[in-house]
């Protein structure tokens, strides 16, 4: 366990020391979303009845921070390391590969969660977001930060350099995020662009997440939490395969 | 005993390339152990293997009879790797670098021994300066020291010395010597021979992924056919017989011969004595590894045409 608990410490605080990059810009980054869609929208646009534009895209741009800093957390400090050829630190020793699995997961979780916090709170000086089911939005954000931080280690494996992360990040997962509901619902969609969305489990994350502030969603948040715990269950057990064949990392 | 290394048959494909093509090595304990050869001969790749860095495509390793791949943990354990790039992790000082990494190995409380290396390493005082602030040499010392946190049986070294000055190179010596003079197995690569020949009891040579020498340093060297003989003489003419195993005119008219064995010593003088040439000064000497090491080197490539 020590093996373990090292290697998390490790990536906490390789993330934690440079936070100012890691945690403060991504919020600001979401704050300044909230900020011009909410402007530029809040008259226009009630996607729920009785829900104001603005509450209805504070969670989404959380959950959003959220996925996007799960990912780029294990996703850039595999293949930072891959690249400088630090990675035989974390190779040399007698970590299982369930050590080494969960250790880059949970502190990309961790990040992932900390940033969407983050989000969330600071959005509260500017608008006042209720919280129906808080236990539903914590049960999405941990599934959903697991989801993306297992996809992570899985691109930073994969990855060899910087520009291969950035195509599967800007290529991926960043359409993956946008075209899953974050700024609206997909009900204001065409049908065909409804139907796409359905097979994106990320539109689950923010759905189900959603749900747990206003209590109302497009599906049912336990179809949600099934799709983002499969999808979890699945990655996971797709990384420990490739973790412990050594593809990649042992050649 | 339990061997400190045992290499069984080992081969490395790399697609078409043959990296490794059959080793088998068997280190025991308290050895100081060198492996020689040219770049690209596959030192590296076979202490990757040896390591777990790198998974042989056939073949078995152990260290402290642990088998790499079945039974990692304790292979792993027992094993500490200087690795040959000079790597380090931009986000951490000197202490934090090597508590994390003893922190890997599953031990907590290990700053009395971290303390103790760094005072060895000389980098008690470099111990709060993050990894990125110190210069090459000193980022050795960091590896060397990372390398010990778990007080490995088997130290393995690749290319330790490689870029590094002369002062830390002999401070890096003194202390793996008192290592191995502790009972800690040492492997050792390097490019500088005679720091293999001063340090090392017993070496192997590689090749294109083969084993082409593997004897003790001594007899390595005695196996050298040949020695070489300085000789000042008067007047400056040697015999003609004599004349074509001159293998270098050195300053003041000296001349340094290669002769086929010892006996070629004597027929040497009785033909100088008959052409009454006077011997002024004379030296013989012993080949040292560098030769050894060039004669096994070309004898391997003549082998293969």
């Amino acid at each position: 366990m020590t093996g373990f608990y090292t290697l998390f410490y490790k990536e906490w605080l390789r993330f934690f020391k440079v936070s100012v990059q890691t945690i403060l810009a991504p919020i600001l980054t979401a704050l300044l979303y909230l900020l011009v869609f909410a402007h530029t929208l809040r008259t226009h646009v009630e996607v729920y009845p009785g829900v104001e534009y603005t509450a209805f895209l504070v969670p989404g741009l959380a959950m959003m921070a959220v996925l996007q800093n799960a990912f780029a957390n294990s996703s850039s400090s595999l293949m930072q390391s891959k690249m400088t050829g630090n990675v035989v630190f974390v190779l040399l020793p007698p970590l299982s590969h369930r050590e080494f699995f969960l250790a880059y997961l949970l502190a990309a979780m961790a990040r992932g969660l900390v940033v969407g916090a983050g989000v969330f709170l600071a959005s509260l000086w500017f608008v006042d977001v209720p919280l129906a089911h808080p236990l539903w939005a914590f049960a999405h954000a941990v599934g959903g930060s697991g989801v993306m931080a297992a996809l992570g280690v899985i691109a930073g494996i994969q990855s060899d350099k910087v520009d291969q992360l950035a195509a599967f990040q800007n290529f991926v997962i960043l359409p993956l995020t946008f075209l899953s509901g974050v700024f609206y619902s997909i009900h204001s969609l065409p049908l065909f662009w409804q139907a796409f969305s359905h097979v994106n489990p990320i539109f689950y994350m923010i759905d189900g997440f959603r749900y747990g502030f206003f209590g109302q969603a497009d599906v049912s948040p336990w179809l949600s939490i099934t799709i983002v715990a499969s999808s979890f269950f699945a990655l996971s057990l797709l990384t420990l395969c490739l973790i412990r064949s050594g593809y990649k990392l042992r050649r | 005993m339990t061997l400190a290394i045992e290499v069984d048959r080992i081969h490395k494909r790399y697609g078409s390339l043959h990296a490794l093509a059959g080793i088998s090595l068997s280190i025991e304990q308290g050895e100081f152990f060198g492996l020689l050869g040219p770049n690209g001969a596959g030192k590296t790749t076979l202490i990757s293997i040896i390591a777990g860095l790198t998974r042989a495509t056939s073949g078995t390793a152990r260290v402290m009879g642990h088998d790499v791949v079945q039974d990692y943990r304790e292979a792993r354990r027992s094993l500490g790797v200087v690795p040959q790039e000079l790597v380090f992790d931009p986000f951490f000082t000197v202490r934090e670098a090597l508590r994390i990494q003893s922190g890997y190995y599953g031990i907590r409380n290990n700053d009395a021994w971290i303390e103790e290396v760094m005072q060895h390493l000389d980098l008690t005082g470099k111990a709060d300066t993050n990894m990125r602030a110190l210069s090459g040499g000193m980022k050795r010392r960091v590896l060397v020291g990372q390398a010990l946190v778990h007080k490995p049986p088997v130290i393995v070294l690749d290319e330790p010395t490689a870029g590094v000055d002369v002062e830390l190179r002999q401070a890096l010596w003194r202390f793996i010597r008192r290592l191995n003079t502790d009972g800690h197995t040492i492997v050792l690569t390097t490019h500088y021979l005679e720091e293999a020949e001063a340090l090392c009891g017993r070496i192997a040579m590689l090749k294109h992924g083969q084993i082409v020498a593997l004897d003790t340093t001594q007899n390595l060297l005695r196996r050298h056919s040949g020695c070489y003989v300085e000789l000042r003489i008067e007047p400056h003419r040697l015999p003609e017989a004599w004349a074509a195993r001159v293998v270098e005119r050195l300053e003041g008219g000296a001349y340094r011969l290669a002769l086929k064995d010892y006996d070629e010593v004597e027929s040497l003088m009785a033909a100088l004595r008959a052409a009454h040439v006077k011997v002024h000064e004379m030296e013989v000497m012993q080949p040292d590894l560098e030769e050894v090491f060039v004669q096994i080197m070309q004898k391997a490539v003549s082998l293969e045409s």
